[in-house]
């Protein structure tokens, strides 16, 4: 929340600023209108965030301002000087009390009922003198995006640079201090990259983390019960675009709730739950992000809205009945119209549409409505992709290899597993993988190669529908910077935009839902299913896989983290046991077979939600459904068990067995924390603190504001401070020492993690 | 007087405005863009920026070049970036535009990219806006 109010300040300052000058030209001109929509829109923004980020005075002003003038714009008020000044008093005030805030500092509100009163017709003109504000220091700055973009490319010429050095250096065969220093460098700058590449992107939690505070507090001002679905939150976007859909997004979802969503009572005639749904998602779709705003309200009533329309003389009768019903739907974008009649401290002025529409078309993006009256309104923002990061899998087709988005693919089949067939019917091919039937579309031929026997399918999904791909080979998994092509590249529908990834040579990344359209593909968008209706039970995913040791065993999906492919020189025995560097980090590896002969492994990297741990690989095989049925392993061990797959025995993986034995306790970050303390620190740290975090504590000398000890290992002698509450365990020097005070030799292991497991309550 | 590139495309000598050729670069390895338009070259990478190449040749209405000229010239279209690739290049100079003389008429698709004459030593050059080269697609919606 700290976030959101930050950004409100900041946005706040800096629309008062570019509105300063406004301000000025409508106090000269009052009857102009471009003015007064201006500093219109400043007072309703400021409303509309005020709502939800819990900001009383202000809403409160904002909106006396606000209905002021709204009576302007629908001309019951004429602007002259005491209303002007009225007004612009005000905008002063909410300029005042967003430095306070910033500031940290309280403001006094006396003053703020004469503020508002001076607002109504004929009341006394005021006169205020605007005492000058501190600023509180911040620590966030803005920036222009230019210099985020140079800052950008900058980052990518020097992973480039790096490419080719490490390049040379390799072919030169130079000595090993120097790939050292090289080794060093390239982690600078992959590091390095990652924090340039957050400075531009964001992920859209940070546009969906605030909407259910926001939407219990509407729903509870006006007596609703919604529920909200939120998805995609993972969808990165370009921080610009974030900034820009904030308004549109809650302008849209108060109007859902407000407008769309029926009470209670409303909603039981109409045959509906009680509870209202609303659902906000993200998803990326070919060169687009695709937000949806989905409601089970009323809808848009279009009869009233024709009504509407006529009143407020928008358009001629003819012109209406010439219209479309969605160009009808349309209508509700444009300034001054509302169909709610009643205006709110929530929405329904009629300026919150055509903001919106402004704001999305201003980042090149467009809003679609579909309507069904009495069942609830879908409200689809499309905003171009200028720049995402993506995760994508890389497909060779000949010798071009291409993008595709990991969001869009399913999963990918190498034909000749057992239960992939590839059929021609006429010319048409399609493939079943599993009893799935769907079309085939051979990429090679799509994009003019040749036909050539299928070796890999790559299951997408495209609207409404998921077809295979056929291509070559599967490369590797790898997170792209997308930028958009040349539009001559994009006008071929194949490609939803252009990379340069680490190899220095330029990729094209593909639009799956282009391809399907160019090859003809047509999918009956299936009805969206009652939400009452549970979906069946799906089976567990489970992924099969040749092992080390050359036997075929499974692993369930939902723990792997990702496959990848490391070299065997990241591969250790150190410490006692088998370990892998990968990401700047050790974790714990199993193998079951042999693997220092080979130049490189495959591993899985497991994850129990905290713990991970690599599992080493001979060759991933296929992703299938694990059986229902299992014999269980005659001992315990890697092995939970046996099942059948198409009549064949698979052993499948004991996660529960692998992460008790060989993950390492101490990655956990819900561990008890350990509080060392006292004068001798010095040997707690050096000898204490690792046997400590073998056994599975967080250690630290100093608690950091919020942490809580969960125990206190103190030196008998010292004095634990008494400001903790709590256990104490106390060590002692002498090995003889009477145990009659409790304490505990201080080389006596066993003894003393006894000891700290009981105080911490057990572990 | 504005400064003009002085190059060859398909063996006729061309001026270009300077304010239009962001750069001069020889293009390295270049990525095919499949199905897309015949004087789509592909993509190639400029340093950290990818750029769309283009055959000059073919976009002209020329017989197509023999796929060897790898020296070109960059220039920024809605904020695209294109590399125009050109014969050779010979020089930079600054001259006046005059207008195509009347009566004068292109043919190939010069008619399209033609702004103009330089004169240089009494040889007249054709002034090309390489810009004009690259047909307006309406974005993909």
């Amino acid at each position: 929340m700290d976030d959101l109010l930050q950004e409100f300040i900041a946005e706040t300052r800096e629309t008062l600023e570019a509105l300063s000058g406004e301000i000025v030209a409508w106090e000269s001109a009052p009857a102009d209108r471009e003015r007064l929509d201006a500093i219109f829109r400043f007072v309703h923004t400021v409303k509309g965030s005020c709502g939800f980020l819990d900001l009383p005075r202000l809403a409160r002003l904002s909106h006396a301002a606000e209905d002021v003038l709204a009576a302007v714009r629908s001309g019951e008020r004429t602007p002259d000087t005491r209303l002007v000044n009225a007004v612009l008093a005000i905008v002063d005030r909410v300029g005042e009390i967003v430095e306070a805030i910033d500031a940290g500092h309280a403001l006094d509100d006396t003053g703020e009922d004469l503020l508002i009163s001076a607002l109504d017709a004929g009341s006394e003109a005021i006169v205020t003198s605007v005492a000058p504000v501190m600023r509180a220091p911040t620590r966030s700055v803005r920036l222009n995006v230019d210099l985020l973009d140079r800052m950008m490319s900058g980052m990518s010429d020097m992973v480039l640079a790096r490419n080719e050095l490490a390049r040379r250096l390799r072919d030169e065969g130079v000595d090993p201090t120097i790939e050292a220093a090289l080794e060093r460098l390239s982690l600078t700058v992959a590091e390095m990259r990652d924090t340039v590449t957050r400075t531009r992107m964001q992920k859209i939690e940070a546009l969906f983390s605030a909407l259910p505070r926001m939407v219990r507090d509407t729903a509870a001002e006006l007596g609703k019960s919604v529920t909200l679905h939120i998805e995609g939150s993972d969808v990165e976007l370009d921080r610009e675009m974030i900034e820009m859909m904030r308004d549109p997004l809650v302008h849209l979802i108060r109007n859902s709730i407000d407008h769309g969503l029926e009470g209670p009572a409303g909603r039981r005639s109409a045959g509906k739950r009680d509870s209202g749904w609303l659902s906000v998602s993200a998803r990326q779709s070919g060169n687009q992000i695709v937000i949806e705003i989905a409601d089970d309200g009323r809808g848009i009533d279009t009869g009233r809205l024709r009504e509407k329309v006529l009143a407020v003389g928008l358009r001629s009768e003819s012109a209406l009945r010439a219209m479309s019903e969605q160009a009808l739907l349309n209508m509700v974008f444009e300034p001054g119209l509302s169909t709610k009649e009643v205006v709110t401290g929530i929405s329904g002025r009629g300026v919150g549409m055509d903001v919106v529409r402004a704001n999305v078309e201003q980042i090149g993006g467009r809003i679609e409505l579909a309507n069904t009256p009495g069942k609830g309104l879908r409200i689809s923002i499309h905003v171009p992709l200028t720049l995402s990061i993506m995760a994508t899998i890389g497909v060779g087709v000949r010798d071009q290899r291409f993008a595709i988005s990991r969001q869009t693919i399913e999963e990918i089949v190498r034909v000749g597993a057992g239960s992939i067939r590839i059929d021609q019917l006429g010319d048409t091919l399609m493939a079943t993988v599993r009893d799935r039937r769907m079309p085939l579309v051979d990429l090679g031929d799509l994009l003019g190669f040749g036909r050539r026997e299928p070796a890999m399918l790559v299951i997408v999904g495209a609207s409404g529908g998921s077809y295979a791909l056929a291509v070559d080979t599967v490369l590797d998994h790898e997170e792209l910077v997308i930028k958009p092509a040349a539009p001559l590249v994009m006008a071929t529908n194949i490609y939803a935009g252009q990379t340069l990834p680490d190899s220095g040579l330029p990729m094209l990344m593909l639009d799956c839902a282009g391809i399907a359209q160019l090859a003809g593909l047509v999918f009956t968008r299936e009805i969206v299913p009652e939400d009452d209706a549970e979906p069946s039970a799906p089976g567990v995913q489970a992924l099969l896989f040749d092992d080390l040791d050359g036997v075929r065993r499974i692993v369930p999906l939902s723990v792997i983290d990702r496959v990848e492919p490391v070299p065997v020189g990241a591969i250790r025995h150190a410490a006692g046991r088998l370990r892998l560097s990968v990401d700047g980090a050790i974790i714990p590896l199993v193998a079951l077979g042999m693997w220092e002969g080979k130049a490189s492994v495959s591993v899985l990297r497991l994850r129990d939600g905290s713990v991970e741990l690599g599992y080493a690989i001979g060759e991933a095989l296929d992703i299938v459904e694990l059986p229902d049925t299992l014999v269980p392993a005659h001992d315990s061990g890697p092995i939970a068990g046996v099942v059948s797959i198409d009549g064949e025995q698979i052993e499948v993986i004991d996660l529960h067995w692998l992460f008790s034995t060989h993950a390492d306790p101490n990655a956990a970050a819900d561990a008890p924390l350990c509080l060392l303390e006292g004068a001798d620190t010095a040997w707690l740290t050096t000898f204490l603190r690792p046997v400590l975090e073998a056994a599975g504590y967080r250690v630290t000398t100093a608690l950091r504001p919020g942490e809580v000890a969960g125990v206190i290992v103190t030196m008998d002698g010292d004095a634990a401070s008494p400001a903790h509450a709590a256990p104490v365990v106390r060590l002692r020097r002498d090995a003889e020492g009477s145990a009659v005070d409790g304490s505990i030799f201080r080389y006596d292991r066993p003894g003393l993690l006894a000891a700290l497991a009981k105080s911490a309550g057990g572990r | 007087m504005p400064l003009f590139l002085i190059a060859q495309i398909a063996g006729r000598t061309v001026a270009i405005e300077s304010s239009h050729v962001e750069s001069v670069v020889d293009i390295g390895a270049i990525v095919p863009v499949p199905r897309s338009e015949r004087h789509v070259r592909g993509l190639a990478a400029l340093r950290s920026r990818v750029v769309t190449v283009i055959e000059t040749k073919t976009a002209l209405g020329l017989p197509e070049g023999d796929g060897t000229a790898m020296r070109a010239v960059i220039t920024i279209v809605d904020g695209h970036h294109y590399a125009m690739l050109v014969d050779a290049l010979e020089d930079v100079a600054a001259f006046d535009l005059s207008p195509l003389s009347a009566g004068i008429m292109l043919d190939n698709g010069w008619h399209r990219v033609g702004r103009g004459i330089i004169e240089r030593d009494g040889e007249p050059i054709l002034v090309i806006e390489l810009g004009a080269l690259i047909p307006a697609v309406a974005a993909a919606a």
